[in-house]
């Protein structure tokens, strides 16, 4: 799945591709209609977020910019400590859930996978490329497939016939229950997209390495893991995304613990029992939608040159 | 405030815990594998880089890839044989055959929209002297769940009775342009088309980003000869330009298509699969764990496996072809 033709990035493109297709104002124009209307739905429930909740049901949310009324009461209902929302505490726990069960699932299977990435580009052995291909095939594997099987190991262990192959894990409705689950489900991918860049890493740098008797640890350490940068950059946009709006998983294996929930779980979940309360859902969905935003926005640039530069060279 | 710490601060020790002990127990790993010399190594190294992925990857998706095709050939309960019987059901049951035709039509249509939209924005942008802002824009849905954009949609789709302000904005919309509104996600097939539209909103971006770098990547001396010979516009777009990105182009559109294959949350929050608009992966969803169905539901799984078979098949080609030339 290499994204680019293996051509070398020219440093003044001039004459580019549709350069005479249409005329530079023609495309600026073009691009900013589809950019605007890209963003009218979600600028729809930004504004909805800050009208009171009488107008909300009773003219659309537009009007909040031809007869501005803002209120931030909103804001302060779904972060309020007493139960204004009717939730306990609001839903600053859950923002708090969202990220204690985000972070260590980007970081282990990021390092799992660059570890897993190097040792199949660079330390081959027979049947190596035979396991690459095998992990880049389990991308298509439906997670669904493995929520059952997953929540029976960590419930009650593997057994085959009367012998146990693994004991009960007993992490289910924990934080480690839910890790565990995304490090697995994030690995086919990962190790594809880190291989594709470590393999393209100077062959010179890794045999200087080699001669100088560096040990394969000291040469992950010192040489790839530094290099890989870009890379692990872009997938860790891809994963943070990925797992903080991950429903599925989550609503699988917190098993309904109230104190583990994240927030995108609770916010499907309001979107029930809240029902007609549109102010304070479209105040929690934009606080929801903010997170990825910033981390996105922040690493962006690291996205094309890390998912690219694997095959381009 | 003191009981909210009270609270969430055991949670942010735990999960600093976490990070710190498995980070702590590669190093140790890493230093006293780092000491064996001489033959020991390679294997070493080896079981230590790959181990962990593989035995991470036998749990959590083979053994159950593997489970889940015998399941397939098993009944409701997964106690007895049934043979084929639930791949018979279905391929033959008329509400599957409304599942099937809804995924026919989203894996014919949404991934060559999506991409389509995706190279024209491209094209565009490469014509555009600052482009950064428009292009975020464009790309941001990406980063939304799609639990929140359903609630987005929302005020899209919204319907309200003939007597009552319409504040949905397609329904205000029709109603400006002197027409009643129809029940927009209630309303089939034009409910499916719709919740379409919300993947081609959250997925156009990716594949912009990606084949406008694919675009610019195009040698500028290839343009310049070609120009140069008189190719244009629309000649110089299909002799040059498209050839050189497409095997982009393909990638992005497999991508979509197994996007398009797995997709479940769309439809999951914005009608359930409700009035004909489910899919083949929502469905499995319902029928293993809502109607506890496991053997449909496990014959669902392994239909949608074969069906990204080809996609799989060409990736592998494509790979094997590039890390022979490399």
């Amino acid at each position: 799945m290499s994204l680019l033709t293996r051509n070398k990035a020219p440093k003044i493109a001039e004459h580019n591709a549709g350069r005479k297709l249409f005329g530079s104002r023609a495309a600026t124009i073009i691009v900013w209609i589809i950019a605007i209307v890209w963003t009218i739905p979600t600028l729809g429930l930004f504004a909805t977020s800050f009208r009171p909740k009488i107008e909300i049901s009773e003219t659309g949310w537009w009007n909040l910019f031809l007869h501005p009324h803002f209120t931030f009461a909103n804001y302060s209902a779904i972060f309020s400590t007493s139960t204004v929302s009717g939730i306990p505490n609001g839903i600053m726990p859950y923002v708090i859930n969202s990220f204690v069960i985000t972070i260590p699932a980007v970081i282990f299977p990021i390092t799992i996978a660059t570890m897993a990435a190097y040792c199949l580009a660079w330390v081959k052995f027979r049947g190596s490329d035979l396991v690459f291909y095998g992990i880049f095939a389990m991308q298509i594997v439906p997670i669904q497939v493995a929520l059952v099987p997953l929540l029976n190991l960590f419930t009650g262990g593997v057994h085959i016939g009367s012998v146990t192959v693994v004991p009960a894990l007993h992490i289910a409705g924990k934080f480690l229950g839910i890790w565990v689950p995304h490090t697995m489900f994030a690995l086919p991918l990962a190790i594809y997209l880190l291989h594709n860049f470590i393999s393209s890493l100077p062959r010179d740098l890794m045999e200087a390495a080699n001669v100088d008797g560096a040990s394969h640890f000291t040469v992950f350490r010192r040489i790839v893991l530094p290099l890989s940068v870009p890379a692990i950059a872009a997938f860790t946009i891809f994963q943070f995304l990925w797992v903080w709006n991950d429903l599925l998983v989550a609503l699988t294996f917190t098993g309904g613990t109230e104190g583990i929930d994240p927030l995108n779980n609770k916010l499907a979940g309001l979107a029930g029992t809240w029902g007609s309360h549109w102010e304070l859902l479209t105040s929690s969905a934009f606080i929801t939608i903010l997170v990825p935003l910033i981390v996105f926005f922040s690493l962006q640039r690291y996205f094309v040159r890390g998912l690219l530069s694997g095959s381009v060279k | 405030m003191s009981t909210f710490w009270k609270d969430n601060l055991p949670k942010l020790g735990q999960m600093s815990a976490a990070i710190a002990i498995f980070l702590s127990v590669l190093a140790v790993i890493f230093f006293i594998a780092g000491r064996a010399n001489g033959k020991k190594q390679r294997p070493i190294a080896i079981v230590v880089f790959l181990g962990p992925a593989l035995i991470l990857l036998l749990f959590g998706l083979l053994g159950p890839a593997i489970r889940t095709f015998l399941l397939s050939f098993k009944g409701s309960a997964s106690k007895h044989w049934v043979g084929f019987n639930n791949y018979q059901w279905l391929f033959t049951d008329p509400s599957m055959r409304i599942v099937l035709r809804n995924t026919v039509f989203w894996i014919l249509l949404t991934p060559i929209v999506t991409t389509g939209l995706g190279l024209l924005l491209a094209i565009l942008l490469d014509r555009m002297r600052r482009e950064s802002v428009a292009k975020s824009l464009i790309f941001m849905p990406m980063a939304i769940s799609f639990v929140g954009a359903s609630i987005v949609w929302e005020f899209v789709y919204k319907y309200a009775n003939p007597n009552q302000p319409q504040v949905g904005l397609m329904s205000s919309i029709a109603r400006h342009l002197g027409f009643e509104p129809p029940n927009w996600l209630l309303t089939q097939p034009l409910n499916t088309f719709l919740l379409m539209v919300i993947f081609v909103w959250s997925q156009t971006g990716f594949a912009m980003v990606i084949l406008s770098a694919a675009i610019k990547a195009v040698p500028a001396d290839i343009m310049e000869a070609s120009a140069l010979d008189g190719a244009h516009g629309w000649r110089l777009f299909r002799g040059i330009t498209f050839p050189m990105v497409r095997s982009t182009f393909i990638v992005v559109l497999a991508t979509m298509v197994v996007a398009t294959l797995k997709l479940f949350d769309i439809v999951r929050a914005s009608t359930g699969g409700n009035f004909g608009t489910s899919v083949l992966a929502n469905e499995m969803y319902s029928e293993t764990f809502i109607r506890y169905d496991a053997g449909r539901g496990a014959a669902m799984a392994i239909v949608l496996f074969l069906l990204v078979i080809p996609v799989l098949v060409y990736n592998i080609i494509n790979l094997r072809r590039e890390r022979t030339i490399a």
